[in-house]
């Protein structure tokens, strides 16, 4: 059978949108979140609502957001209000279903790393921070991740728990949430350019779908554990060309994310 | 009473060395025209606060005016990262930048405890991350009224905080629209405020839609007006972001010596923002203007007499 061809970029993309069907309000965070939450909403899940955490929400972007702060999320959308408020009383008053991030470094039970690699005294790497993601994090109902896999990002050990996962398993985790109050129940879902992965019982990561052209082997290369592995382990769909075409017509003609 | 003043007079008068500046306004609005104008003046030992230093604030700090940055997520957005802010903080160079991290919520609360002239601001944020231990000002608190605990943030109340808008009067009154951001919240938390905007208008401008006022005259101790002076970000319905500026700004905040010539030719050579902006010449401004008008529909308050 021929196919249009793709790339794993819009492979990660395409399957992280699919992953919103039936969400009602979605928290999108800064980069790949981003065009993955837009064909979501132009596909599987026309009624969702994009919430930045610049201030607006019901967001009818136009043309993908350069940043969350686009002058495209503004015009057209439902609300647009001070930070304080989306923070307050949207995000930690329970209204968010899925909180959509990206990462730098992730670990098997989803705790995120976007702040620094090495120390953090002396760093290696000074990466941007936390934005809200700490909070999208723990007030989210859900969370959903977005990111390349490498040896680099996928480890045992973050180098600073940025955002909190499943802890150090699900069993701390719910008690976590239990006695703190969060309102999040945490990651249920981490797309990457390899494969579709959720959370097990115990709270560490299962891949349950395999992006075409991937093999297994390829996979436990760019990890830094042994990947637990849902069996039988199906194949992703491949992007249908009329995602593909509103990905590269409409979302990303430049190929900012694409490429 | 008019506040209308120079960018060079009220920086000149308001901003002293070692203070706590706020330059707010979240992607949208970030006055770059005041930035710039207190790296001409060579203000020293001053402490940035902003959620997103973006690229005023890479360039202050490229400029030597800041000794610490107070923050919540640090990068060029949509782009990378901010590289003259990341020499000094991963090699000291030229000299170390102290700096106190918190996430959005954290420092949108701040500037509310600010504003609110309260003790902290309690969130529900910070549980089993690591921002805690390396920022010890994010402390845990049992609530008064039961078992539970919560997070806090201390107060932030800026020097001076400056903000850019569509429009005030000359009074200060100042209305804006399109992403909010926490300027209202770092305003009035402000001991100072410097008000920049595209347009002076009258009075009765301000008077016919009250709801669009997010700054009061009273809190205001200057107005700046100066067209364009939020670019190469933006001001909605004015004009739009000039994302060119900021993939480019990548390329030359990578290497010292390029920032301190594009400082030397953007910033140190010229008189203030009116030679910025011929500079940058007429057609790079229009291709930034929004592609159509969406005015909003009017409301109507009614008269009671």
């Amino acid at each position: 059978m021929s196919e249009v061809e793709f790339s794993a970029s819009e492979m990660m993309i395409v399957a992280a949108a699919r992953e919103l069907a039936g969400q009602r309000v979605c928290f999108v965070g800064v980069g790949l979140p981003n065009i993955a939450v837009n064909l979501a909403r132009l596909t599987v899940a026309p009624e969702l609502e994009l919430v930045y955490e610049s201030g607006a929400f019901g967001a009818k972007p136009a043309r993908l957001p350069l940043s969350i702060g686009d002058p495209c999320i503004v015009t057209g959308a439902t609300a647009v209000v001070p930070m304080v408020e989306l923070f307050a009383y949207y995000l930690q008053g329970g209204l968010v279903d899925v909180g959509f991030l990206g990462a730098a470094q992730i670990d098997r039970f989803g705790n995120i790393n976007s702040t620094v690699i090495g120390p953090y005294e002396h760093p290696k790497t000074r990466l941007p921070g936390s934005g809200g993601a700490c909070e999208i994090a723990i007030n989210a109902r859900q969370v959903f991740v977005i990111m390349r896999q490498s040896k680099r990002s996928f480890v045992e050990k973050i180098d600073f728990r940025t955002s909190p996962g499943n802890l150090g398993g699900a069993e701390s985790a719910v008690r976590a949430r239990r006695e703190e109050g969060w309102l999040g129940s945490g990651p249920s879902v981490v797309v990457t350019d390899m494969g579709i992965y959720h959370f097990d019982d115990s709270g560490q990561m299962r891949l349950d779908s395999i992006h075409s052209g991937v093999t297994l082997a390829a996979v436990r290369e760019t990890m830094g554990w042994e990947p637990k592995v849902a069996e039988p382990l199906p194949v992703t769909p491949a992007p249908t060309s009329e995602e593909l075409r509103l990905i590269r017509e409409e979302l990303d003609p430049d190929g900012a994310y694409t490429k | 009473m008019s506040k209308v003043a120079s960018m060079r007079d009220a920086v000149a008068a308001l901003i002293h060395d070692g203070d706590v500046v706020a330059i707010e306004g979240f992607t949208h609005l970030i006055c770059f025209a005041a930035g710039h104008e207190i790296v001409r003046q060579r203000k020293r030992d001053l402490t940035l606060a902003r959620l997103t230093p973006d690229l005023v604030y890479d360039q202050m700090v490229a400029a030597g005016v800041a000794r610490k940055l107070v923050f919540s997520w640090l990068g060029n957005p949509g782009v990378g990262g901010l590289h003259a802010i990341r020499r000094r903080v991963e090699n000291a160079d030229p000299a170390p930048l102290e700096l106190e991290e918190y996430s959005h919520f954290g420092m949108v609360g701040r500037y509310t405890a600010g504003a609110s002239n309260l003790p902290f601001y309690p969130l529900r944020s910070y549980f089993e991350s690591d921002l805690p231990k390396a920022n010890p000002l994010i402390r845990p608190i049992r609530s008064p009224y039961g078992e539970e605990t919560v997070y806090a943030v201390p107060p932030l109340k800026p020097d001076v905080t400056i903000v850019h808008a569509q429009r005030a009067d000359a009074e200060g009154n100042t209305q804006m629209w399109g992403l909010l951001g926490c300027q209202k919240e770092a305003a009035f938390a402000a001991d100072r405020v410097v008000v920049v905007v595209e347009e002076l208008v009258d009075e009765a401008v301000v008077r016919a839609d009250p709801n669009r006022t997010v700054i009061p005259g009273l809190i205001v101790d200057a107005v700046v007006v100066e067209p364009w002076g939020a670019h190469p970000s933006y001001v909605q319905g004015a004009y739009d972001r000039d994302n060119r500026f900021y993939l480019e700004w990548d390329a030359i905040s990578r290497d010292a010596a390029a920032t301190q010539a594009w400082l030397d030719e953007w910033v140190y050579g010229i008189a203030g923002r009116a030679e910025y902006v011929a500079r940058l010449g007429v057609e790079r401004t229009a291709e930034l203007r929004p592609s159509r008008s969406a005015p909003s529909g009017s409301v109507d308050y009614g008269v009671y007499e």
